[in-house]
């Protein structure tokens, strides 16, 4: 039931040895407003978050919400709202900006993106976990992740029913191990 | 005359209000042949209009307006503008109501008597009793096709069920079954059987599911003696030199102001909203707000006992296929001291989809453990526990400083949880994970209340005048021609889910309402 989404795309270390562009994580940076996620065939055009930034965000999400089985553009589908609500409101573009800038001077030397372990940087978060943005980005996340259609069968949820006429056919008591 | 009526005709009983109370006293009225307008502040969205998917479905129906929180409940920490879960719509909340139909145990008429004193509660005994109430309970029950009463067969029970009946079998549980659900199981005053879609919670596109927005309110509407006029919202309660309420002030979609001229006016707007109205409908007459003269508007803001279990199996249960609240277990719901708290609570299966399940499963929380619990999703099942939570004056609906859309100070509803409802809950919780690990669960979750969707006892019913708001017919104790109709005339609250009971007493005061308007008394 849960299978990893490993959508097709551009082959990330081809795409390194090809571009020399800059690779932070998963993500990388194309331009000056681009992120690509090679392994997942997915991009975005940023439109007032640096790309560095919202690669560090990226991963921020997956610390938060730590599905192993979910790939990258989830997460990033879910940061994206950020960046179109930083766009026309600067003192959110600067929340955003100063919080990750944070992050990255509490991790160190190679920033947040360095910190190899899970451990590591989750404790980087408990440190900052009542702040107005820790709190503004895992709200959103809890709606923004959680509430992507494409999503749910990952989780085994199937989402409608009453168009397929509900589950009374359809195995609403089919479980026999009880 | 026949509906619609006239803004002028001050012949009419206005109702405030389509939900449990409102939805059902409209229509009893109208079967009376007494001229009713219900004025709600909702629109009008029937039942293929609903939509299967939480948060869509959330900004469909939610009475999302402006509240404020106070108190030491989580809810104010952790969904502060949120306070109740409850829907601003044609239907109120019975389009999103579970369906759980149960009557109050007669001991829980008379929890003062009862229990006895509670320090720092304020119990009080109802002026009513179950031997009054059971032929109206009756009629409730045979309006709504509640399974298992009236010969109506149960519902099937679901996989999230299977698990319930058997874990609670294992425990030693005997008062165990599919519920008293107004949810049809058989095809049923023109509506059909459940399908078993999983969204209850969503409104009922097959219309199985009992709710005033195509029960009640159609019947009404076809005696030409109802009109519903939906995005009415009320703003104030007028009154006359005399004191008696003469009509009421709404907004309609646009925000154009109207004042409907009432014979009698009939309050059921929930327990947040109800009291509000009455608060700022205060006047030079009134100063503390209408039917106030106890003080008591607004006051002993109750919310049940509530908390969720949820737990994860080794295999699949695919616990959201099907009746979200078809299962019941009944044994907790004595009084029995011995415990460590008075009253008693019941417990309920329940299902909540991906989206509410990260939203409501640990609120705020984050982090690896959260992440595998909800991983575990499709092998998940749960259950509701609702109990009977102890009156307390301090816990309030009053006016808060920040302002609604009309420019109307918004409800604060206050809350902090009672001695005996942490024991409670405790308890319950405990009971619940054990349910779950009796058929081998491999972790268990004890989840914390959500956003009120029992909201009581606000305007509550009382023998003396100086302990409340309303009589033994929900009639205001100081102006005889205004009424209380919803949960908020809950004198205490009972282990069992409201709906019931709002719906008993709604028909009893419809006919009380004729009578007194038969004798020219109000």
């Amino acid at each position: 039931m849960m299978t990893n989404d490993k959508a097709g795309g551009v082959n990330r270390r081809d795409f390194l040895a090809t571009s020399g562009k800059t690779a932070i994580g998963a993500a990388m940076v194309v331009g000056a407003g681009t992120l690509l996620l090679p392994t997942q065939g997915w991009g975005m055009e940023l439109k007032a978050l640096k790309p560095e930034t919202m690669a560090t965000m990226i991963q921020m999400a997956r610390d938060i919400y730590p599905h192993d089985h979910i790939g990258d553009k989830f997460y990033a589908k879910a940061m994206r709202a950020h960046d179109d609500g930083a766009a026309d409101d600067a003192e959110k573009l600067a929340m955003l900006e100063n919080g990750i800038a944070d992050l990255d001077k509490r991790a160190g030397e190679n920033g947040y993106l360095g910190l190899g372990w899970e451990e590591d940087r989750v404790a980087i978060l408990h440190d900052i976990e009542d702040s107005g943005f820790f709190q503004a980005m895992r709200g959103s996340l809890v709606v923004g992740l959680y509430n992507q259609k494409a999503l749910w069968p990952l989780f085994g949820y199937e989402g409608a029913s009453a168009h397929k006429g509900g589950y009374i056919e359809r195995g609403f008591d089919d479980i026999e191990w009880v | 005359m026949a509906a619609p009526y006239d803004l002028n005709d001050d012949s009419v009983v206005v109702v405030i209000g389509s939900g449990a109370g409102g939805g059902t006293l409209g229509n009893e009225l109208a079967q009376k042949g007494i001229d009713t307008v219900i004025l709600e502040a909702g629109g009008r969205h029937e039942a293929e209009d609903f939509i299967n998917d939480e948060w869509g479905s959330f900004g469909q129906l939610a009475w999302l307006d402006k509240r404020t929180t106070s108190g030491d409940w989580r809810v104010a920490k952790d969904f502060s503008g949120l306070p109740a879960w409850i829907v601003k719509a044609v239907g109120g909340s019975t389009t999103h109501w579970a369906g759980a139909s149960l009557r109050f145990q007669p001991h829980e008429w008379k929890a003062k008597t009862t229990y006895g004193d509670v320090e720092g509660a304020s119990l009080l005994d109802w002026p009513i009793d179950a031997e009054e109430m059971a032929p109206y309970y009756s009629k409730a029950e045979d309006k709504m096709g509640v399974t298992n009463t009236h010969g109506i067969p149960p519902l099937p029970g679901n996989n999230n069920y299977k698990v319930f009946e058997a874990g609670a079998k294992k425990l030693g549980y005997k008062q165990v079954h599919t519920g008293n659900m107004a949810i049809n199981s058989q095809d049923r005053d023109g509506r059909t059987y459940c399908q078993q879609s999983g969204f209850c919670f969503q409104g009922c596109k097959f219309s199985a599911k009992w709710s005033t927005l195509y029960a009640e309110i159609p019947k009404g509407e076809a005696t030409g003696k109802l009109e519903v006029r939906a995005n009415a919202h009320v703003l104030q309660i007028q009154h006359g030199d005399d004191g008696k309420v003469t009509g009421v002030l709404y907004a309609d979609a646009d925000g154009n102001q109207h004042v409907q001229k009432a014979r009698v006016v009939a309050v059921a707007g929930n327990s947040i909203e109800s009291p509000r109205l009455l608060l700022n409908s205060a006047s030079s007459m009134f100063s503390d707000g209408l039917a106030n003269s106890s003080g008591m508007v607004g006051k002993n803001y109750m919310r049940h006992m509530t908390a969720s279990v949820y737990a994860s199996f080794d295999k699949p249960v695919n616990f959201y296929r099907g009746t979200t609240m078809a299962g019941i277990i009944q044994d907790e719901s004595v009084h029995d001291p011995s415990r460590g708290f008075v009253g008693g609570y019941e417990m309920e299966t329940l299902a909540l989809g991906v989206p509410f399940m990260a939203a409501f499963l640990n609120p705020g929380a984050w982090g690896r453990q959260f992440a595998a619990a909800m991983d575990t999703y499709d092998h998940m099942a749960g259950m509701w526990i609702v109990g009977e939570d102890m009156p307390q004056e301090s816990n309030a609906v009053s006016l808060s400083e920040e302002k609604d859309q009309y420019g109307l100070p918004a409800p604060n509803v206050h809350f902090s949880d009672h001695a005996n409802d942490v024991a409670m809950r405790n308890h319950a919780w405990k009971q619940g994970m054990a349910v779950y690990d009796a058929v081998g669960a491999t972790q268990t979750y004890p989840t914390p209340p959500y956003p009120s969707t029992h909201n009581l006892g606000t305007n509550r019913m009382s023998a003396d005048a100086k302990d409340g708001v309303v009589n033994k017919w929900g009639q205001t104790h100081d102006i005889a021609n205004l009424f209380v109709s919803d949960g908020s005339q809950f004198t205490t609250g009972a282990a069992e889910n409201p709906t019931l009971t709002i719906v008993s007493l709604a028909i009893r005061q419809a006919d009380y309402i004729a009578e007194q308007m038969g004798q020219k008394a109000i």
